[in-house]
């Protein structure tokens, strides 16, 4: 049986995730053979389903092009994935805020269990996941005919692509579904930036309650700049509106695991700490001697932010 | 508008959590359990639509052990009208607890149905998608703004999620299943009157024979292990000397 995967896409554009969750799907492939398929729904989609297919290891590509996806709303997405999952053993999608939303949608209506955001594959029916915000890695075995999956993308290589001219995997069109009478698509607000993306940066600097205002990020963003890094926040940074939610690291924000991380005025509490703790490298920086994000770090600087984020920039 | 919410006994937050020497779970003896944080935002929401006039009643439901019924009362003293236990003793994964609560929507007939996005035990971050498929119900996850405008006879719902990419705002039919993100509003916590009062709520136990569903799972936890521990490393006295290891120790620079 083959693998089914829910293509991620943003503004016009396959986002890196796919390519993480491709190498996960590779991994199940290894001990069950069978093909990767990758499902790309949406409105005018045929610049990213040509993307998905020159995905390493991809099979074929399985358009559904209508704008009843335009907005990846759940319910017609789900109604989507139950008409396909027939054909595969297997339906992954990246553990993204539109992946969650979906795939619980199509276990229930197939009646299985969903395995949410897994960081290993073990076998084709073996997945370690991690609970209790990361305190616990679980290894679940699944008993399911189906397997719906969600990954973490930082726990897997991202897949390589060929280039433009080389071949690709099929790209075939599916018959798009019937309308959506439960659910319409208002508006969006997007955060439009052009630093990378925090999921995918190889440096990520992220500011806490700490910092003390939004108008105090630009230190954070200075540095940033310097060095083409990401900027992330805690929780306390969001609530108290110093920057917009889709800059939230942690347990129940994004999951992030990049080269370098560096914690400006965040204290580390275990929310946070599991969004973050696989980076490679840590700096903490942080006036407070004794705060738990320094057991952590590789690198902590004690020290007023306020001084330490200029001197930074000026010294890199 | 009957409004339902679903809570869930969890250890809580505060508490860092040990794997039992044997690898078979972790270790729940004598640990603090509470209301998983986000179903408390749940029940929040829940009571302000009936301070605002637009919920008629607020019925707080959960799956789970004896014991959870302190979590019940606790959604009573926050304002919940009345409390349905469905005990068992079994351990509830999501699809369940899905099921469960599907027979539960489908005995009250809710015009909306609120739940935390993730229980921070699990975190699965699945039940309330779950439910809005078997109960045929659109779905409002991740929310950060809940509007139900012009009062009982509404027949929609503005819900305001945080995405990825930061928020989207869609429309519901009603009936219709929410699920809460962290700046859907602050909790407020229950007032000792309101604790005492509570206790004379009414609370309906059923089980999950009653409700026909079984709560057997086609997921099998195999073991359970401690995370790669990661160890502290050095303070720096300068931010010079943090530049140099990042460069030539680290070489991340
Ligand atoms: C259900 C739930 C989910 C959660 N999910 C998340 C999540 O996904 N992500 C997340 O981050 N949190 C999450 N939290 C919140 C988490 O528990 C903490 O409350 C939060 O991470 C604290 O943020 P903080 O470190 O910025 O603030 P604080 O804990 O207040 O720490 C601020 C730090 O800044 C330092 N500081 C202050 N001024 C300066 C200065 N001038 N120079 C240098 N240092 C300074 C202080 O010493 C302190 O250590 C969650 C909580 C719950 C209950
Ligand atoms: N046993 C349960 N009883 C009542 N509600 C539950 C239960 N399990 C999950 N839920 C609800 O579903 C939400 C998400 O849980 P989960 O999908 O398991 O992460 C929780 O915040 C609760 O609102």
């Amino acid at each position: 049986m083959s693998i089914l995967i829910l293509a991620e896409h943003h503004d016009g554009q396959l986002t890196e995730a796919t390519a993480h969750v491709v190498a996960a799907a590779r991994k199940v492939k290894e001990s069950i053979g069978g093909d990767i398929d990758v499902l790309v729904a949406g409105e005018n989609v045929g610049a990213i389903a040509e993307a998905a297919a020159r995905l390493d290891g991809v099979a074929r590509v399985r358009v559904a092009d209508a704008a009843v996806y335009a907005h990846q709303l759940a319910e017609p997405l789900g109604d989507l994935l139950v008409a396909l999952a027939d054909d595969y053993s297997h339906v992954l999608a990246a553990a993204s805020t539109t992946g969650k939303n979906v795939l619980p949608r199509l276990a229930a209506l197939k009646d299985v269990s969903q395995i949410s955001e897994i960081i290993g594959v073990e076998s084709a029916d073996t997945f370690q996941r991690p609970i209790y915000a990361g305190n616990a890695i679980a290894t679940v075995q699944s008993e399911d005919a189906l397997k719906v999956i969600t990954v973490r993308p930082t726990a897997f290589d991202a897949v390589g692509g060929s280039s433009q001219d080389q071949g690709s995997a099929a790209v075939e069109a599916v018959e798009a579904g019937i309308d959506n009478a439960l659910s319409s698509f208002i508006d969006e607000r997007l955060e439009q930036s052009d630093r990378p993306e925090l999921g995918a940066a190889k440096i990520v600097i992220s500011g806490g309650r700490g910092m003390g205002s939004g108008e105090n990020f630009k230190l954070l963003e200075a540095v940033a700049d310097k060095l083409g890094a990401a900027i992330g926040a805690s929780r306390a940074a969001v609530d108290a509106g110093f920057v917009p939610n889709d800059m939230q690291v942690g347990q129940t924000g994004k999951i992030v695991a990049p080269e370098l991380y560096i914690a400006v005025g965040i204290s580390g509490a275990i929310q946070h700490l599991a969004g973050m703790k696989d980076s490679k490298v840590i700096v903490a920086i942080n006036k407070d001697d004794e705060a738990p994000i320094f057991q952590v770090a590789d690198y902590g600087f004690v020290s007023d932010l306020f001084e330490a984020l200029p001197e930074l920039e000026q010294k890199l | 508008m009957k409004v339902l919410v679903a809570v869930k006994r969890v250890i809580d937050y505060n508490v860092k959590i040990r794997v039992k020497p044997d690898h078979s779970d972790v270790d729940l003896t004598n640990v603090k359990m509470a209301m998983n944080p986000f179903c408390e935002i749940a029940v929040e929401e829940a009571v302000r639509l009936k301070e605002k006039g637009v919920a008629t009643e607020v019925v707080a439901v959960t799956v789970g052990p004896k014991a959870a019924q302190e979590q019940l009362r606790t959604a009573l003293a926050l304002g919940a009208d009345r409390a349905i236990h469905v005990q068992t003793d079994e351990a509830v994964e999501s699809l369940a607890a899905a099921k469960l609560l599907a027979k539960v929507v489908e005995e009250e007939q809710p015009g909306l149905t609120i739940l935390g996005k993730q229980a921070i035990d699990s975190d699965n971050n699945q039940v309330g998608q779950m439910l809005a498929a078997l109960t045929g119900r659109p779905q409002g996850t991740f929310a950060s703004a809940v509007e139900v405008d012009g009062g009982a006879d509404d027949k929609s719902l503005k819900v305001t999620r945080e995405i990825d990419g930061g928020l989207q705002t869609v429309a519901l039919q009603l009936p219709a299943i929410v699920t809460t993100d962290l700046r859907l509003n602050e909790p407020r916590y229950a007032k000792l009157p309101d604790i005492m009062k509570a206790k004379k709520k009414p609370l309906d136990t059923k089980t999950p024979d009653e409700l026909g569903v079984s709560v057997a799972s086609g997921l099998k936890r195999i073991r359970v292990e401690p995370p790669a521990e990661r160890q502290g490393g050095v303070k720096v006295g300068s931010v010079d000397e943090l530049v140099d290891k990042l460069k030539n120790e680290a070489k991340v620079l």
